[in-house]
């Protein structure tokens, strides 16, 4: 294939290939310098991928749950008098569709807890554990005693550093005390049966679990549960179960994603999706001055040649086409490089890198001690792609600055 | 009917507060086959007056028709066009690709116009069968001598026959074996090939070879005659 008066691709492919490797020792450091700064770009983005996006799951594991049904009047004041009935026949046929992974209903109350030595604020979930299973409950939370056997489950699982603030041990008893729907004091005594342990240890001190009909009984709400918890497989797509359950809504409930629910996590999720951008930008600048400089000594040391090129007969056009294609060439071979080299290092830690060393100040900004680098599809395509676009970009300059040589100058250079 | 009309060509060059006069209202046709010399000492305007015919540099005033086209009057593209499909160039030095072999440089120019791989690959090895260089074909130019790489030179100016073949000083930097070698390699083609050779040197063994023989001087053919192949 030609285009007028330009080489054939496979021979300016050659000419430009054979033109990088003139200078062995400049082009491998350009070559290093690229691939280095290509791992960079999916390493970090991995890194901070990985803990935004465990940020995002364990605030999802608080909601809990992808997709919510409430009553339209709980989210600004979810007190048992914004309850809503359990789910009626035509949500649960949506509830049984193959977009949902996991479902369940819960009562979420606030509640105090009361030892022998202390007392605390904490909200009590009365939960289905089964439901609580399908949604994402992991059993080696827990760290002592056991998980609740079923909604009539009249056991209570708590937290281990609300264990420890109350003083008190697994098998001894401690008082619930919330307000029913009449607003009167509704308590009751628990034996606490398991101990489980969060990845953010603030939410040890927070959460308490009994069987659903427990609590319903607790509070007179017999039929009537907080929110219906709904859970998909990705949390970044989220829209055809949002549809799924919002098509079985009558009106009288409120149906709303995640990050409805938790405007500040849908925040998180745009921010570092711009941050990933801006991050392989800056990144990509850095690069640039040392691929510039590459390519305009490369054009620097070949004037005569390129004057010979332009008396041959080749337009100015093919000339900056296969000063493009070496700089092309050079992306490619470096982008390479550092893809494998990136895949190569995030590979062996997406088993979980601990930071526990810095994890107290991790927990502020509600990420666990250990990171679980995240390597996205998306985002090694948009590294690739920017380089790709912005290195091509970059190489414009020079590659039009060796096309403008007049033939009688550049020939005449020394 | 002429092959190449000069009319009245001017070019000033400013060198500092100096006005260098390249070409003073040069004026010369040309025919078909024709075999010049261009000589003079340095400066008299042998090369501007070969860029100019070759499109390579541009005229303050005056006319240049190339079988009846303009070449003052064509811009950028046409006037790649014209160099590629018209015009072989050989150059004093540094005349060739170096990241390309004998055989690549010299179907450089073909590749460039669009010609058949086979026919290309025929065409170059029989041109550099014909300039001495056979077996030499993929030899990069680090690895050939002066006197070859001029061959190679001279191989890729004609493999495609171009109507005129401009060399400037193609013997500077050869010994005096490959100069006449190069010399005679040119008149033998231009005899077998019928093309236009105007070559600029201020060789005296060269001029030998002229038919005929154009003097310049501060930018002035000061001379013009026909000669006899020595």
């Amino acid at each position: 294939m030609t285009t007028g008066q330009h080489l054939p691709v496979a021979a300016m492919s050659r000419l430009a290939w054979r033109n990088l490797w003139r200078n062995h020792r400049r082009t491998l450091i350009m070559l290093l310098a690229i691939a280095v700064g290509v791992w960079a770009m999916i390493f970090m983005t991995a890194l901070m991928r990985g803990m935004v996006d465990q940020m995002i799951e364990d605030g999802i594991d608080m909601l809990p749950g992808m997709v919510q049904v409430h009553h339209p009047d709980y989210l600004d004041d979810p007190s048992i008098e914004n309850s809503m009935p359990e789910p009626a026949p035509k949500l649960l046929q949506a509830l049984a569709s193959p977009e949902v992974k996991g479902w369940t209903s819960r009562v979420r109350v606030p509640a105090m807890i009361s030892s022998e030595r202390d007392s605390r604020g904490v909200t009590l979930l009365g939960v289905n554990p089964q439901g609580e299973y399908a949604l994402g409950f992991n059993p080696d939370s827990l760290v002592e005693g056991r998980f609740l056997e079923s909604p009539d489950d009249t056991g209570l699982v708590i937290g281990r550093k609300l264990l420890e603030r109350l003083e008190t041990d697994l098998g001894k008893r401690v008082v619930v005390m919330s307000q029913d729907p009449e607003n009167n004091v509704a308590d009751r005594g628990f034996r606490i049966v398991g101990v489980y342990e969060a990845k953010l240890a603030s939410l040890e001190e927070v959460y308490i679990y009994t069987g659903l009909k427990t609590v319903q009984g607790l509070l007179g709400l017999e039929g009537m549960i907080s929110e219906v918890s709904v859970t998909g497989e990705d949390y970044r797509d989220v829209d055809a179960l949002l549809a799924r359950i919002g098509g079985a809504n009558d009106g009288t409930l409120e149906v709303l994603p995640w990050m409805e629910i938790d405007s500040y996590l849908g925040i998180m999720m745009g921010v570092m999706d711009g941050f990933v951008l801006v991050w392989i930008i800056v990144i990509f600048l850095a690069l640039s001055f040392g691929l510039v400089n590459t390519l305009m000594m490369a054009v620097f040391e070949r004037i005569r040649e390129i004057g010979l090129m332009q008396a041959l007969g080749m337009k100015p056009s093919a000339i900056m086409y296969l000063f493009l294609l070496e700089s092309l060439m050079l992306l490619a071979l470096g982008l390479l490089l550092g893809n494998l080299l990136a895949i190569a290092s995030i590979r062996p830690l997406e088993g979980g890198l601990d930071i526990s060393a810095v994890a107290e100040g991790m927990e502020m900004m509600g990420v666990s001690s250990v990171l679980y680098p995240a390597l996205k599809l998306r985002d090694l395509l948009l590294a690739n792609v920017v380089v790709i676009v912005l290195g091509v970009l970059t190489s414009l300059l020079p590659a039009w600055r060796a096309s403008q040589y007049r033939p009688v100058e550049a020939i005449a250079k020394t | 009917m002429s092959e190449i009309k000069c009319l009245d060509l001017c070019k000033n060059y400013q060198q500092g507060d100096a006005v260098i006069k390249a070409l003073d209202h040069v004026s010369l046709d040309i025919g078909h086959g024709s075999f010049i010399c261009l000589s003079g000492p340095s400066g008299s305007g042998k090369t501007t007056l070969l860029n100019m015919i070759g499109g390579l540099d541009t005229l303050d005033s005056g006319e240049i028709e190339i079988d009846g086209q303009r070449v003052d009057l064509l811009s950028k593209g046409p006037l790649a066009d014209l160099r590629l499909h018209c015009i072989g160039f050989v150059f004093q030095a540094y005349n060739l690709i170096p990241v390309l072999t004998a055989q690549e440089n010299v179907e450089f120019v073909m590749q460039v116009q669009g010609v058949p791989a086979k026919e290309r690959k025929a065409k170059s090895l029989d041109i550099l069968r014909e300039v001495g260089l056979d077996g030499m074909e993929n030899r990069r130019p680090s690895q050939l001598s002066g006197g070859q790489q001029q061959r190679v030179a001279v191989a890729r100016a004609i493999v495609s026959q171009p109507k005129l073949v401009l060399a400037d000083e193609p013997t500077a930097n050869l010994d005096s074996e490959s100069a006449k070698q190069l010399m005679e390699l040119f008149h033998e083609l231009n005899e077998s090939h019928g093309a236009t050779f105007l070559i600029s040197t201020h060789d005296e063994r060269v001029m030998r070879y002229a038919k005929r023989l154009i003097k310049m001087q501060d930018g002035r053919i000061i001379e013009d005659t026909a000669q006899e192949h020595g």
